[in-house]
């Protein structure tokens, strides 16, 4: 079969069994979007804005596992899709970002919208091609998905000038079957002898924690940690990226850890003696202050990048490899050894656990004339029956959404945690939609995160995707300013956001519906009318107090037993002490 | 710690500036970077000396390896090895000095390839310290231009980084 380069693309994509794909047209990719008009197998959604076009590709990779694949074309689309690049990157998300470039000829003469796509991205990709051969487009598309989703997944950028698409220049084509690069050989077993050194830790520890992450989820291991935690007993905290991935309402799991996590989880983490962290990086944001983490404990920590391990937290126990394969290689191991800890030793810790968690850190003020977001957030895992996927911006509203819509299921939580990219939540709804067209989605944000994608309303109403905005709006950069309230005395340099628009009109005039409401005991009628419209798209403009802040909270520089909370323990909750 | 790490890396175009661009996006220092294909076209071998506590030179060589076009690498300061580096430097030469600068050159056994009435190219090589003691040697006189490459090296014996 002879095909050009355009066609090849196209045939590639079908090939990898792609069915979906997010971007927006330009000069250098017009071959390639001919070759798209010429087919129906796979799918071409046309955002708004090319940033939106990587999120939503994004959202859809972590909302089923499968990658998400963009098309831009070159210089401010391919700049436009940078964004999204590196908070896939920061996420690891498997993600293929294929770019148009100005012809090869003219490659290095500043042509118009020439930009070094593969320079620009290298810092933020697992790896980028720039393709020189129509003949290579096959084997090229062919590697950018296997090192995208293999291994620590992460996005690959093919950039193809548009020579090598040219509709009269044919190749014989042929997609080819497996790719091998000596270069990159991902590890998955988990090394037997350190298996049986974690096992020895595992069951010799008196004060244990586990600490699940992201790669849990993009592992799919989630069985396996479900088991390997029932097996031990032992409490479970997950990071932001691993909501979801053990269920938030088993009684063994005892919440987010980190800066803006439970007061039984960080306190646990601090106290405790043999830690396993299971695909989770210790982000900046999950320890707190390096000097004061943990100090007590010997620390297992298993990941399937090398150097994700021992990077800013030393550990006793390295094991590289898939976590699912090593879960199961813990659990056989386990199942193997006839020690357990003692009955009274686990009970003694669960009762510290608790008396933690009796500090019901999360609490708010229920009697609030004004709408709690946090009760806004609680009404809406009510109204789901916990079942929606949430997708989210990035601030207080983020926080709020991890804390209190409890994630029984992972891939459900959809947020970008590493880059922490205002503008991913809408985007990301609709790419979640559309890879589950009945599921519910909501997408949980802020005034002023909302502003910057807010163009994909008209993505939203062009494919019918209707997804749910439960926009937190306080008319703050909420985050901001609650760091100005607690580090800088109250002055709110420009966190505050005049000339909001009328969320409702705007939603009305792209064909949505909007809902405004202003009262706590309007809160759960209206998320009821919104999901009852299955086949709209709701604009929920909910007005909340604006002075509310996000507790607990570990404050930069602190430990993790150094938690700023809305009350001291064991004080009955009262307003706004802190 | 000086740590001669020593890579094998596709040779493909913008390899380079994968491992550049990884050493100044997360903070390592470069002291010296040599890169040139080898008998295999299709690899090139690169050989960088940086610094570091033995955290960060873990750190280096788990993203290095992370890179995909990084084939292989080895650290030399691990194992028992030969490191080599060429030096080419210019000194100004008065009738005064011409004897003196030629014999320091003889003791170090660097080689006059240049020459004028007023001035001597010499070609050393040896390692890094080695060309250092010979430029602190000759500083006395006015040194014009100093051209290194950097280090480079082999393990002793038949240990060898091959595919």
């Amino acid at each position: 079969m002879e095909l050009s380069g355009g066609q090849i693309v196209v045939q590639c994509l079908k090939d990898e069994g792609v069915e979906l794909i997010f971007g927006y047209p330009g000069g250098a990719v017009l071959h390639l979007y001919d070759a798209i008009f010429q087919q129906d197998d796979v799918q071409h959604i046309l955002v708004r804005h090319e940033q939106a076009a990587t999120h939503a590709a994004d959202a859809y990779a972590r909302s089923t596992g499968k990658p998400g694949v963009v098309l831009v074309t070159s210089g401010p689309g391919a700049t436009n899709a940078v964004t999204g690049i590196a908070t896939a990157y920061m996420d690891s998300i498997p993600m293929v970002v294929i770019s148009g470039q100005v012809p090869s000829a003219v490659i290095g003469s500043d042509a118009f919208q020439e930009v070094d796509m593969v320079g620009i991205t290298r810092p933020c990709v697992k790896h980028n091609f720039l393709v020189s051969n129509v003949a290579d487009i096959a084997e090229t598309m062919k590697k950018a998905f296997y090192v995208a989703t293999t291994g620590r997944p992460g996005p690959v950028v093919v950039d193809i000038p548009k020579d090598i698409t040219d509709p009269n220049i044919k190749v014989p084509y042929a997609y080819p079957e497996s790719v091998s690069m000596r270069s990159y050989n991902p590890p998955r077993e988990g090394d037997q002898a350190q298996i049986q050194k974690a096992v020895d830790l595992l069951l010799s520890a008196k004060r244990p924690m586990i600490y699940s992450g992201g790669g849990v989820v993009l592992g799919e291991a989630s069985d396996e940690l479900r088991a390997f935690s029932r097996l031990l007993g032992y409490p479970v905290t997950s990071t932001l990226m691993g909501l979801g991935a053990f269920p938030a309402t088993d009684s063994q799991f005892i919440g987010m850890l980190g800066m803006h996590g439970t007061y039984e989880a960080n306190m646990g983490m601090h106290e405790s003696d043999v830690i396993i962290a299971i695909g989770a990086r210790f982000d900046d944001r999950v320890t707190g202050k390096l000097t004061e983490f943990c100090p007590y404990a010997k620390i297992i920590h298993i990941d399937v990048d090398p150097a994700s391990i021992a990077k800013t937290v030393k550990v006793n126990v390295p094991i590289v490899g898939e976590v699912g394969i090593v879960l199961k290689q813990l659990i056989a191991e386990i199942n193997l050894n006839p020690r357990r800890v003692g009955v009274e030793v686990l009970a003694a810790w669960w009762d510290q656990v608790k008396e933690w968690r009796s500090v019901n850190c999360l609490e708010f003020d229920r009697e609030s004339t004004l709408i709690k977001p946090q009760y806004a957030v609680e009404q809406l895992y009510k109204v789901t029956a916990g079942n929606a996927f949430i997708t989210s911006d990035v601030g207080q509203h983020q926080m709020y959404a991890a804390q209190f819509y409890h994630f029984d299921e992972p891939r459900r939580w959809i947020n970008s945690g590493g880059l922490g990219t205002m503008g991913f939540g809408l985007p990301a709804a609709i790419g979640v939609k559309l890879a589950h067209p009945d599921a519910d989605v909501a997408c949980i944000t802020g005034e002023a995160s909302i502003q910057m994608c807010i163009q994909e309303l008209s993505t939203a109403q062009q494919y019918q995707t209707p997804v749910k905005i439960i926009n937190l709006n306080n008319r703050y950069m909420g985050m901001v300013r609650q760091w100005q309230e607690f580090s800088y005395q109250g002055r709110y340099s420009h966190s505050y956001l005049e000339a909001l628009p009328d969320f409702v009109k705007l939603a009305e005039s792209y064909g949505h519906v909007g809902i405004q409401i202003d009262k706590p005991e309007d809160v759960t009628p209206a998320l009821e009318e919104a999901f009852a419209m299955k086949d709209r798209t709701v604009f929920l403009d909910i007005i909340t107090d604006q002075t509310e802040n996000v507790y607990p909270m570990i404050e930069a520089g602190k430990g993790h037993h150094d938690m700023r909370l809305r009350v001291a323990p064991g004080t009955p909750i009262d307003r706004e002490l802190a | 710690m000086r740590h001669i790490i020593s890579i094998l890396i596709e040779n493909e175009a913008g390899a380079l500036s994968r491992v550049a661009g990884l050493f100044s996006a997360r903070g390592y220092n470069i002291e010296s970077l040599t890169v040139a294909p080898t008998d295999d076209l299709t690899l090139s071998r690169m050989t960088l000396v940086t610094r570091g506590s033995d955290e960060v030179i873990e750190q280096i060589t788990k993203q290095l390896n992370k890179l995909i076009d990084v084939v292989k690498l080895t650290d030399l300061a691990d194992v028992v090895h030969v490191e080599r580096e060429l030096m080419l430097i210019k000194v100004q030469t008065e009738p005064s000095n011409r004897a003196e600068i030629k014999r320091m050159a003889d003791i170090f056994r660097g080689k006059v390839i240049d020459v004028t009435s007023k001035s001597y190219m010499i070609e050393m090589t040896g390692s890094s310290e080695k060309l250092d003691a010979f430029v602190a040697a000759i500083s006395e006189h006015n040194i014009m231009e100093i051209v290194r490459t950097g280090a480079t090296g082999l393990p002793r014996g038949v240990g060898s980084l091959t595919l």
